[in-house]
């Protein structure tokens, strides 16, 4: 196992590519659920923690694709998995973890459509990534995504208290707050090579 | 003459991007250059069209439950379709928009206009929905990469598989900000853009208000 080029994914896929800030996977659930804290947390966990999961089950679905010689139908049998998966961890959570369901619960059906999901098995394929690496690379995303929706979160529960002018109040100014975080984002770049 | 209304309302009062602001995600993404917003756009028109027309065809078919896992694959086969095109014909497009082509799939809007709209009306109305949809987008897209195109490395690119042509503007704006092509410049345009439509909705609605007193 190649500590170092764990070490290096890990950091690249939090900070130097962060999802939201660099990647642009995940904005819709970005915008649409970072107006409260609690909200952004739960999002967070429940994001990351389904990034890995599903990475531990596509990983092999891929394998067998490619000994099957059917790698064109990716598309259709990677978001079937996914929604398959989210449903599943639905029901598993209900039924074993009911407290952690109601903390995640009305975060999970939203999953399914995260570019953030999907985004990450097709990366994945991309840079070539071993099982290992992958679960890394998913972990890191999920956790980079996390600190997005948390730091954006934050700002925004302020922004409701300052005077915005009435043209930027709501969106507008929460893309302005995001360019500034993604600009300080920038300084990362070359963090890692 | 509902089907035109149905086509004109995704340009203008319903804009995916704008108003509804939906599938930000390829928006942001590869708007960095004229001809991607335009390609990804296009690429769009045609998922959204078919799969509108598809799923208002088998709206009686699909059995409640299941309706959204259906979705998804009729969606799915078309992004496969565009997919395998794309890599044919056009591959610097292939190679410029990336995974954005495989995440159609998971595009906001599609499943949206599907689950709104195709599934409760009549093939023609939803293809016209889609239509409309589609062109709003890359009406969208192509704006925002036009916008930091030309702010951040001076150029309009209309190239693509050799035909078309990228017009230099850079006698006229000298020394671009990179920064516009950073994903800096994306939030930036679309906020100011999504402020200034704000500002425009805000006066009109006080202008009615005015009128009314």
């Amino acid at each position: 196992m190649d500590v170092n080029k764990l070490f290096v994914i890990t950091m690249s896929a939090i900070f130097v590519n962060n999802f939201i800030f660099s990647r642009f996977l995940g904005l819709c659930p970005f915008f649409g659920v970072s107006k409260k804290m609690s909200s952004a947390i739960g999002m967070g966990f429940a994001v990351t923690f389904v990034l890995v999961m599903s990475t531990a089950v596509i990983y092999p679905v891929n394998l067998l694709l490619v000994r099957l010689g059917i790698e064109f139908l990716q598309v259709i049998v990677f978001i079937l998995v996914i929604a398959a998966f989210v449903q599943m961890v639905e029901i598993f959570l209900k039924k074993m973890a009911p407290a952690l369901y109601h903390a995640l619960g009305i975060y999970l059906p939203l999953i399914t459509t995260n570019c953030a999901i999907l985004g990450t098995a097709f990366l994945v394929l991309k840079e070539r990534y071993d099982f290992v690496e992958s679960l890394f690379f998913a972990f890191a995303a999920g956790v980079g995504f996390s600190l997005a929706l948390i730091m954006m979160a934050s700002v925004r529960e302020r922004l409701d208290l300052a005077k915005v002018p009435k043209a930027f109040k709501g969106l507008p100014i929460a893309f302005i707050s995001a360019a500034l975080m993604s600009m300080a984002m920038y300084a990362f770049v070359g963090f890692v090579k | 003459m509902s089907a035109w209304k149905e086509f004109t309302k995704g340009i203008f009062r319903e804009n995916p991007t704008f108003v509804v602001v939906l599938g930000l995600c390829p928006t942001l993404a590869v708007t960095t250059q004229t001809i991607n917003g335009l390609g990804m756009g296009i690429a769009v028109i045609f998922v959204l069209t078919l799969s509108n027309l598809l799923i208002s065809l088998l709206r009686n078919f699909i059995p409640e439950i299941v309706r959204i896992p259906a979705y998804i694959v009729i969606i799915a086969s078309f992004v496969t379709i565009v997919q395998m095109v794309m890599k044919a014909f056009t591959p610097e497009l292939d190679r410029a928009l990336g995974i954005f082509i495989p995440l159609i799939v998971v595009n906001c809007i599609i499943l949206g206009r599907a689950e709104a709209f195709a599934s409760k009306n009549t093939p023609l109305l939803s293809v016209m929905d889609g239509l409309g949809m589609g062109v709003g987008f890359t009406l969208a897209l192509t704006l925002i990469g036009l916008i930091r195109e030309v702010l951040g490395s001076g150029t309009i690119t209309l190239q693509l598989a050799g035909i078309g042509t990228v017009i230099d503007l850079t006698h006229w704006v000298q020394s671009p900000a990179t920064i516009m092509i950073l994903p800096t410049g994306g939030f930036i345009v679309l906020g100011t853009l999504l402020a200034l439509i704000q500002y425009l909705k805000n006066r009109s609605a006080e202008k009615a208000k005015a009128k009314k007193v």
